[in-house]
């Protein structure tokens, strides 16, 4: 049985919807559900929607609509969670250069956890890694499923710039930075694809409820994979999944 | 082509409109002008859409050439703007001609001043919106403030359509202090809070510390308890959310505030109310008052009303003529030179 739904006011144009409280992978399908219902209605009073891992929260514009009406028109949003199906979860592909000078922390994580590099490489980049929700940084993924094997905390000082693109590693999560900014974690390699590019239509490579899966590749691929990318002939690699229970 | 030219970028000026909607799913802030009242006055000033972009100034304003005669009007913060040196009115439109200067001087009051133009800045959109985002350099003039040397187009034809002189009803126009009640509405995480805690935020004055940014105002003042802890599964955050972290001082998220975060919000301050919350600046006070939702936005509402009252008179009162010359005379009287512009309507 699922824990009730709360309607929750932020300010004067937000409405939260709280489906739980803690993170699982059934609360984060019936997050979607409901964020995909939401948007297929085209409800005009709603301005956008921002769902996180428990919540969705709801920006509307209180001149077309006050708060009462619109938690009552959403009240029974519950029946249409539970009937809506969601289409087939894919997997996006990312390549991912492990060690060497994009990633220098990966001794140090490999070490950390009695483990050789390989290992490392191979632990990392074995699970499809699902995309909870987006935020912190423009683009920025928060996955879910590493395994406890790799998991390193965070360095002591962080560093001043990590790359956009790096991959990384902070306790028990991991991660890919959006955008150059500083940082803890521990970086174990570099992508050559840019998970935020404005000057794209599709600015942003994920969307939430999408799975990540890293794929290791050699200095070599790198480079033709950069190059593709500055030509505008790399394709993404997508994969169907099958839905999940 | 250039409608004006910037010599001097004063403090922190940066191109704004209504802000970038509909991406925060992606993680992309909203951004926009803090103080979005003033810049709805100054587009309607100038016959503007209320939510084009306009220019937002902090604290020292710019220099700035106009190289077309344009239509502008300065609203929000009062920072002394001048024409050529001389004093001009603000919240009213302002008719400049090619080779003006426009100036500010000393602050009066207030924090951020906008600058709307005819026409509205020609500057590319970035997923729908020309608010410059400076942490994410996107938007607005090459995803960066506003530096000396820069050149900025108006949207509109060459020229402009007379619209008469437009003034904001005194009454309507903000009147900014250094103190400040900004009204709330308690929640979502205020259960999260010991009742101590919650009189402790109420009862108390807070000082805007000097780390106060377009992301967001960190406020010196009494600690605020928490029940158990200040860290929450990150959810998303609104325009005006009051996150208290575990040291206890609240933090005022803004535009530029991040879209979703892991602190525990105590409450959110009102629509109406953010527009005075944005001019305030470092060393300013601050005390909370709780309103409930209804009462916020019906406030929303009655100010929307007067703002559609507003535009309607000046429509009815606008002569829909257009400017065919304009030119400048200089009148000498009684040793004394004027500056006459002098328009031939159609």
């Amino acid at each position: 049985m699922h824990k009730k739904i709360k309607f929750l006011p932020s300010g004067d144009s937000g409405l939260i919807i709280e489906l739980g409280n803690e993170i699982s992978k059934d609360i984060n399908r019936r997050i979607r559900a409901l964020s995909h219902w939401i948007e297929m209605n085209r409800f005009e009073e709603i301005v956008e929607i921002i769902p996180t891992y428990t919540t969705v929260l709801i920006i509307y514009n209180p001149l077309k609509i006050t708060y009462k009406q619109l938690a009552n028109r959403l009240q029974n949003i519950e029946k249409h969670i539970d009937k809506l199906r969601l289409p087939p979860p894919e997997a996006v592909h990312i390549p991912v250069l492990y060690g060497g000078e994009y990633g220098l922390d990966i001794e140090y994580v490999a070490n950390y956890n009695g483990l050789t590099i390989d290992e490392v490489i191979n632990i990392h980049s074995s699970p499809n890694y699902l995309v909870y929700m987006m935020g912190f940084t423009p683009g920025f993924p928060y996955l879910g499923g590493m395994s406890e094997r790799i998991a390193t905390p965070r360095l002591d000082i962080p560093r001043e710039k990590i790359s956009g693109s790096s991959v990384g590693i902070a306790g028990r999560q991991t991660g890919i930075y959006t955008i150059d900014s500083p940082g803890g974690w521990q970086i174990i390699g570099r992508t050559p694809l840019k998970l935020f590019d404005p000057k794209k239509s599709r600015a942003v490579l994920l969307n939430a409820g999408q799975y990540v899966k890293f794929r290791p590749i050699s200095k070599g691929e790198y480079g033709v994979i950069s190059q593709a990318i500055k030509d505008n002939s790399y394709e993404i690699v997508k994969t169907s999944l099958r839905e999940e229970k | 082509m250039c409608s004006l030219k910037v010599n001097n970028p004063g403090l922190l000026t940066t191109i704004q409109d209504f802000g970038r909607i509909g991406y925060g799913k992606y993680g992309i802030p909203r951004a926009g002008a803090m103080d979005e009242l003033s810049l709805q006055l100054a587009n309607i000033l100038v016959g503007n859409d209320r939510y084009e972009a306009a220019l937002e100034i902090t604290l020292i304003g710019p220099e700035i050439e106009f190289y077309d005669n344009l239509i502008i009007a300065i609203t929000g913060g009062n920072i002394t703007p001048k024409i050529n040196g001389k004093v001009i009115d603000m919240y009213s439109t302002i008719y400049v001609n090619r080779g003006d200067v426009l100036s500010f001087g000393n602050r009066v009051d207030g924090c951020r001043a906008y600058l709307a133009l005819s026409g509205g800045f020609k500057v590319e959109e970035v997923m729908g919106s020309k608010s410059s985002y400076l942490r994410g350099s996107i938007g607005g003039y090459k995803g960066r403030r506003i530096m000396a040397g820069d050149s900025l187009a108006a949207s509109g034809d060459k020229g402009y359509k007379y619209i008469g002189v437009r003034r904001i009803p005194k009454d309507f126009i903000p009147k900014l202090s250094n103190k400040y009640t900004a009204r709330v509405i308690m929640g979502p995480e205020d259960d999260r809070f010991t009742d101590d805690g919650i009189k402790t935020f109420l009862n108390s004055q807070y000082i805007l510390s000097n780390q106060y940014d377009r992301m967001g105002y960190r406020l010196n003042g009494a600690k605020i308890q928490h029940i158990n802890g200040a860290d929450i599964l990150s959810g998303g955050i609104t325009f005006g959310a009051i996150q208290v972290p575990g040291h206890g001082e609240p933090i005022i998220m803004m535009a530029d505030r991040q879209t979703t975060g892991g602190y525990t919000k105590i409450a959110n301050v009102i629509s109406v109310d953010l527009p005075y919350l944005a001019q305030l600046k470092a060393g300013d006070k601050v005390n909370f008052k709780v309103v409930t939702v209804d009462k916020a936005q019906r406030l929303i509402r009655q100010r929307e009303e007067r703002i559609i009252e507003i535009v309607k008179g000046f429509e009815e009162d606008g002569l829909k003529i257009s400017v065919k010359k304009s030119r400048n005379f200089v009148i000498a009287v009684n040793d004394k030179k004027f500056i006459v512009g002098i328009q031939e309507l159609e």
